[in-house]
């Protein structure tokens, strides 16, 4: 896509920190999956450039996104620390977005922002466009994005929510993480066409198809959406090509509908190896830096780690709060 | 004070809530410049305007997922679904995902929504005009479920429903719209969500009820009157909460139970409060708890005789009340 924007080096190193801490994050509860001691996971590794990429050019703490379980980075970048990420994983007390009492990544924090009502598919969708109507008729300039995957697009929220949303042109941004995968069934099965985004012309909205795993590009895509949605134009579907590396939780096993041989030839795709190698080669990070940042990222999560296994459990005298308004 | 109709009760109601609070806004098929297809929303696109009365598209599940994400996000959607028979669709909305909202994010988020749906029989309306859904809500806590009888009680309870800060499903018997009447004051009120209602005192038998079912009840009371048995009618109002206490205070009264409901009756309201009642006040009981409520049909038929075959009326709540009354 044709873009004057040009992506500060700066922020393309703040946006690189960010991934490295969120895939050291990812690989740490996945080996506490491993451990015995997070129940479930679903893992980001592959989407980093997405999440990170689109957050980037929101208005964090005051624009809002509505996400789903494959979120990590979107939760880390908008202010998660990563022992309360780990705190969710591990169901301790302090957990931030619903006192462990969901699943990992769910529930909300409204002072960043973020929400992430359930695990049922797609059910986010018409309530970003919700929020959107909220953020109209209170007449703010709020964007709201709203985050999903390849499968949630076949769901009838989706459509609803989609076509609701261009009718009033609302200030939402359809965000779909296509990674080829809805748990095992492959995108061929689920949509005749080849991408989400063409459906965007049923609505009358623009839809554009990205690498997801360009992180350059998903921030300008997205920048320029934000832009319509904040003055007036309405809601954007943006669809960014990403990859899964792992099975689509940790209670998943691949081996079963996906060859070796394709993941490492998905790994070729890897947004975090893509965006080293243009910071390296625009010498905008030394391999000297490149080690203190991963370094660093290793240290936080340490000590994240220590701290969500040191939290107690929460006390079970609040089971019966918050069910209806006291 | 004036007499007015269930119809126009609710259309004050809603009208004087969105007039008080601009974060009140209704969004539906057909309510905007048709004014509902019951006309319960007449006038209001001309008065509030086009953003504040949504016409949406035919589509449930957004109408309740947009309105959830709404009122999760500061206003205070009702949200219209045109006839109960096709509330399905937003199960995944309210069940899944709007009672939940409190209780999943530790008291962070609410969803201060109300889902108006008109429900109930008797008006040639077959299968897929005439169920009643209060049950299946019910089920959840979390949600709250209003069944009004009177316009008195329907205009109170719906602005408490709006002024409510948890998901709220208002369910209008839309045989009571226009043929029920009642004084309504001509000064603002409110009637608390979970209070039931004593429609009329009685010391021999309670009959346990709510929606239309009320008045057929109190015919039935009438009735029963003439044949010196005395009938207590309590109009439990919301269905969740159940004012539990209203309910044993009347089985203590009385020694004997009818619960009436048309709302299919196994596994219903009823049985609920049969269970109540058998756990609370069981040594204050004379007879059997008796629940008369809907066959066990999948759902109400269009010709008149089977029609009046699932519906329950006055007739078969006398006989229910005489044999009761001889036990």
């Amino acid at each position: 896509m044709e873009t004057n924007l040009k992506i500060k080096n700066d922020l393309l190193l703040q946006m690189y920190e960010e991934m490295v801490l969120c895939r050291t994050l990812d690989e740490r509860i996945w080996m506490l999956n491993r451990q015995g001691k997070a129940a479930i996971m679903a893992s980001s590794q592959g989407h980093e450039a997405g999440q990170i990429g689109s957050v980037a050019a929101l208005r964090k703490g005051y624009d809002q996104c509505y996400i789903y379980y494959r979120d990590l980075a979107v939760l880390l970048t908008l202010g998660l620390t990563p022992a309360e990420i780990i705190k969710g994983f591990v169901a301790k007390k302090g957990e931030p977005l619903s006192g462990a009492r969901q699943f990992p990544t769910h529930g909300a924090h409204p002072e960043y922002g973020v929400i992430n009502l359930s695990n049922v598919i797609a059910t986010q969708i018409p309530q970003a466009v919700g929020a959107a109507l909220t953020a109209k008729m209170k007449k703010e300039d709020r964007v709201i994005m709203v985050y999903f995957g390849d499968g949630a697009s076949s769901a009838g929220d989706c459509h609803e929510a989609m076509n609701f949303a261009a009718i009033h042109t609302l200030p939402v941004i359809f965000f779909c993480e296509n990674n080829g995968y809805a748990i095992s069934v492959p995108l061929s099965k689920q949509m005749a066409v080849d991408n989400v985004a063409a459906r965007a012309e049923g609505y009358g909205m623009p839809g554009i198809e990205i690498d997801g795993c360009n992180i350059v590009e998903v921030y300008e895509t997205t920048v320029e959406a934000v832009a319509r949605a904040r003055t007036g134009l309405g809601p954007t579907l943006i669809e960014a090509k990403v990859e899964r590396y792992l099975p689509h939780t940790s209670d998943d096993d691949d081996s079963i509908y996906r060859s070796s041989q394709e993941i490492e030839e998905a790994k070729k795709r890897d947004p975090l190896r893509l965006l080293r190698e243009q910071l390296l080669e625009g010498k905008i990070l030394d391999l000297k830096e490149d080690k203190y940042i991963r370094e660093n990222a290793k240290e936080t999560v340490n000590r994240a780690t220590e701290e969500a296994e040191d939290a107690p459990y929460p006390e079970t005298v609040d089971f019966f709060k918050h069910v209806y308004a006291e | 004070m004036a007499v007015i109709t269930v119809l126009e009760a609710i259309r004050e109601a809603m009208r004087e809530e969105m007039r008080n609070d601009e974060r009140v806004f209704i969004m539906g098929e057909d309510i905007g410049v048709r004014g509902g297809v019951f006309l319960a929303t007449e006038g209001f696109l001309s008065e509030f305007g086009e953003e504040r009365v949504i016409d949406t598209p035919l589509a449930e599940s957004s109408i309740a997922g947009i309105a959830l994400g709404a009122a999760m996000s500061g206003l205070r959607p009702i949200a219209e679904i045109e006839f109960a028979d096709f509330i399905w669709p937003t199960i995944n909305q309210i069940v899944g995902e709007a009672a939940k909202v409190r209780y999943g994010t530790e008291g962070k988020l609410n969803a201060p929504l109300v889902l108006r749906a008109p429900q109930g029989g008797g008006v040639r309306g077959a299968l897929y005009h005439s169920q009643s859904v209060e049950a299946l809500f019910a089920h959840t806590p979390g949600l709250k479920v209003v069944t009004p009888s009177t316009p008195y009680d329907a205009k109170g309870l719906l602005k408490s429903s709006i002024r409510d800060d948890d998901p709220v499903i208002f369910l209008e018997h839309k045989r009571t719209y226009r043929l029920v009447k009642g004084e309504v004051p001509d000064q603002e009120y409110t009637i608390p969500l979970g209070k039931a209602d004593v429609k009329k005192p009685g010391e021999d038998i309670s009959i346990i009820t709510y929606g239309l079912m009320v008045h057929h009840c109190l015919e039935a009371a009438q009735i029963a009157s003439s044949e010196n048995i005395s009938v207590e009618v309590l109009d439990l109002r919301t269905v969740r909460p159940l004012d539990v206490e209203s309910i044993i205070n009347t089985v203590k009264k009385t020694g004997k139970t009818l619960i009436v409901y048309e709302d299919n009756q196994a596994l219903g309201i009823g049985s609920e409060v049969s269970a109540l009642i058998s756990q609370h006040a069981f040594e204050y009981l004379d007879a059997p708890v008796i629940r008369l409520g809907g066959p066990e049909v999948p759902a109400m038929p269009f010709s008149p005789p089977l029609e009046n075959m699932f519906m329950i009326d006055t007739e078969k709540i006398s006989t229910a009340i005489k044999e009761l009354a001889e036990y």
